[in-house]
């Protein structure tokens, strides 16, 4: 291969310098994020948490089932003191309908610890405490976070940190604490996909239709360094984005985002698969309208199914499995693992698939894309 | 060895054979256009040249090169602008000369070259907010980067106003007093007259005419003709009193002359024919009468894709 880094860092400058000048570039690299953050954040996170009903049923008879109920207690007791916010727990009897008494008492959150807690956690077998809520609402959030944090604690206290105590969500809630802590990475997924998408769709079409992909093969720059050029500036921007993102999700709206190199490898990986995409789908399509119908039809399923706004577990099964062929998915997921539940093993899944996901398409890009005619 | 050897090119788009079995060499340091209407096939040959295009059969040499399969090495040495060069919107002419530097591994001093082309007085305008003949120079100037010895312009005055025209002209009387090949595909033959040292004029993929314009002019030509103003009394008196040929139509006598004598004949002819005349000329076919006669009178202005 004639590879050169300087020819491809020579390219860097210009598009790069160019995607600034251009306001449009500008807008939607810098201020674009800004405003989804700020827009969801208003929505979703405005008035703060309230007090909140969270109803217990106990079907444990041993005493681990109501070590869990004291510890949920000694986290989460604010039913005396109706001013503050917090969660106040009620207990349920052993013998009704979780679901029907739920509904009883028009509330959605609640958890059972089922019936053979004790024996299987004294056992070292794996249970699950079943969390009940309702996505919408930012008390459900607060509910999985409490219970995530004493199952915790329980499973550090079990035999050699093995996990044996897990939460079964119901209904929905797959973040922790606030909706604003998953709209974080949602939304870094979301500029991710958006900004190189659009730019090389269009790009792939007006280039041709100007011919500088022409111009360009009368030059030394390879297909390769050129898109790898691109891959570069649209990592730089998803970095730009996601601190901007970040700063406001944490300065202004409180999220809880954990720091860490996990992040950086789903920020290169990110661009580098929706670079490639990009480039792929304006192959197909010879003038920039039909190349932007194209690149609708492939990008807003992902933005709006794969965890940008909402979490996919709050999604009915059938979209769920949609999710799971979207590639964006597994980016926002393994961000989540890795800024919210700090959950590594479950992000390497996520950064292995889109690793070779992305070699796949980068490979078939440069390969269809051409520079010159037959 | 010529700088461009071309036998029994052919290339064909689905049923249009675009380029018919051209055959042509261009020397080293030659300007060589060719000439024709639009959809001629000009377009498809100088693409084929640079290696932009693949062809069907025949052959094509570059500085000995096959362009398409030595594509890499053609390109470090030949200067190409695309027919209605287009670069990115936002690069200044300035950022754009370094750029094609870099890309191609050369020093360049991009103010020295902006001169060249005389565009050192927009060297810092963003590409967009260019004019179409500035653009055009900056298309010259990225061309010549790579110092090539044979540079391709497709069309490189189509569209610019007369002004911008001149200063194009300009710089690729420039390009051969420097000693490169110039290669250029045009329809304006005042540009090839005005340019070339030999013209080949397409039509239908095929070259129906090849050399100097004088040349040309004088092989497809019809030679010295002399026009005056008269009626049917004067063409009768000139058929039935001498062997000269002539025609009439529209209060035009046209009398065709094959040397001097003829001349003189015709003019005493004339004279002796008491009829009434004025506004006598002499002329001779021009590269415009020539190429309108070859391409077809309704395709001089022609229509439709290359």
């Amino acid at each position: 291969m004639r590879f050169s880094l300087s020819r491809t860092m020579s390219d860097l400058k210009v598009y790069g310098r160019s995607s600034l000048r251009s306001r449009e570039g500008f807008f939607f690299t810098l201020v674009f994020p800004v405003i989804l953050i700020l827009l969801f954040g208003a929505i979703f996170s405005g008035g703060g948490v309230s007090q909140s009903t969270v109803y217990v049923q106990n079907n444990d008879t041993g005493p681990v089932g109501a070590a869990f109920v004291s510890a949920l207690n000694s986290t989460s007791n604010y039913c005396s003191n109706g001013s503050s916010a917090g969660l106040c727990l009620r207990p349920v009897p052993m013998d009704v309908n979780f679901s029907q008494y739920l509904s009883s008492k028009s509330a959605s959150d609640g958890i059972v610890i089922p019936a053979n807690f004790s024996l299987a956690f004294e056992s070292g077998q794996e249970v699950n405490v079943t969390v009940f809520g309702n996505p919408s609402s930012t008390t459900s959030a607060v509910v999985s976070g409490v219970v995530a944090e004493v199952v915790n604690g329980f499973n550090v206290r079990g035999a050699a940190g093995v996990h044996h105590v897990g939460i079964a969500s119901r209904t929905a809630v797959s973040s922790n604490y606030k909706y604003i802590d998953f709209l974080v990475p949602g939304l870094i997924g979301f500029a991710a996909l958006t900004s190189p998408m659009f730019a090389m769709v269009n790009m792939s079409s007006t280039y041709r239709r100007d011919k500088v992909f022409k111009l360009l093969s009368l030059t030394p720059l390879t297909k390769t360094e050129w898109l790898l050029s691109k891959i570069i500036w649209y990592v730089c921007t998803t970095v730009v984005s996601f601190i901007l993102m970040t700063a406001v999700g944490v300065y202004v709206f409180g999220a809880h985002i954990a720091l860490n190199w996990g992040i950086g490898i789903f920020l290169l990986l990110g661009p580098f698969f929706f670079v490639s995409l990009g480039m792929l789908v304006g192959t197909v399509s010879n003038t920039p309208e039909a190349a932007s119908v194209v690149g609708n039809l492939v990008t807003f399923p992902m933005m709006f199914l794969s965890g940008t706004f909402f979490p996919v577990s709050s999604m009915p099964k059938y979209l769920q499995a949609v999710a799971h062929v979207l590639p964006l998915y597994y980016m926002i997921d393994g961000l989540n693992e890795v800024m919210i539940y700090g959950n590594f093993e479950a992000a390497y899944i996520d950064m292995a698939l889109l690793l070779a996901i992305s070699v796949v398409v980068f490979a078939l890009a440069v390969k269809f894309f051409r520079w010159r005619e037959d | 060895m010529p700088a461009i050897e071309v036998s029994g090119l052919k290339k064909k788009y689905g049923d249009i054979q675009a380029v018919d079995g051209t055959s042509f060499s261009v020397e080293e340091g030659e300007v060589f256009s060719l000439l024709g209407p639009n959809g001629a096939g000009k377009t498809t040959t100088i693409e084929i040249l640079e290696g932009l295009r693949n062809k069907d059969s025949g052959t094509a040499k570059v500085l000995g090169l096959d362009p398409w399969a030595s594509g890499y090495e053609l390109h470090k040495r030949i200067g190409v602008i695309p027919q209605g060069f287009k670069f990115l919107d936002y690069p200044t002419p300035r950022e754009a000369i370094s750029y094609y530097g870099a890309l191609f591994g050369k020093k360049v001093d991009p103010d020295e070259l902006l001169r060249r082309v005389i565009l050192d007085d927009a060297s810092n305008v963003w590409f967009q907010n260019l004019s179409g003949g500035q653009k055009q120079k900056l298309g010259m100037a990225l061309s010549l980067v790579n110092d090539p010895q044979v540079i391709f312009l497709d069309e490189p005055t189509t569209g610019l106003d007369p002004q911008a025209r001149r200063a194009v002209w300009e710089v690729v009387r420039k390009l051969k007093d420097e000693g490169r090949t110039v290669m250029l595909t045009t329809h304006y033959l005042e540009e090839a007259e005005e340019l070339a040292d030999r013209v080949a004029i397409m039509k239908h993929g095929k070259i129906v005419a090849m050399g100097t314009t004088e040349e040309i002019e004088s092989r497809f030509g019809s030679g010295q003709r002399m026009v005056v103003k008269g009626g049917d009394d004067l063409l009768k008196y000139l058929r039935e009193n001498t062997r000269l040929r002539a025609e009439g139509g529209a209060g035009e006598v046209t009398i065709f002359l094959r040397d001097k004598a003829d001349a003189m004949v015709a003019l005493g002819a004339i004279e002796e024919s008491g009829a009434a005349w004025e506004d006598l000329t002499v002329r001779r076919d021009s590269l415009e009468d020539v190429f309108l006669k070859l391409v077809g009178e309704s395709e001089g202005i022609g229509e439709g894709g290359e």
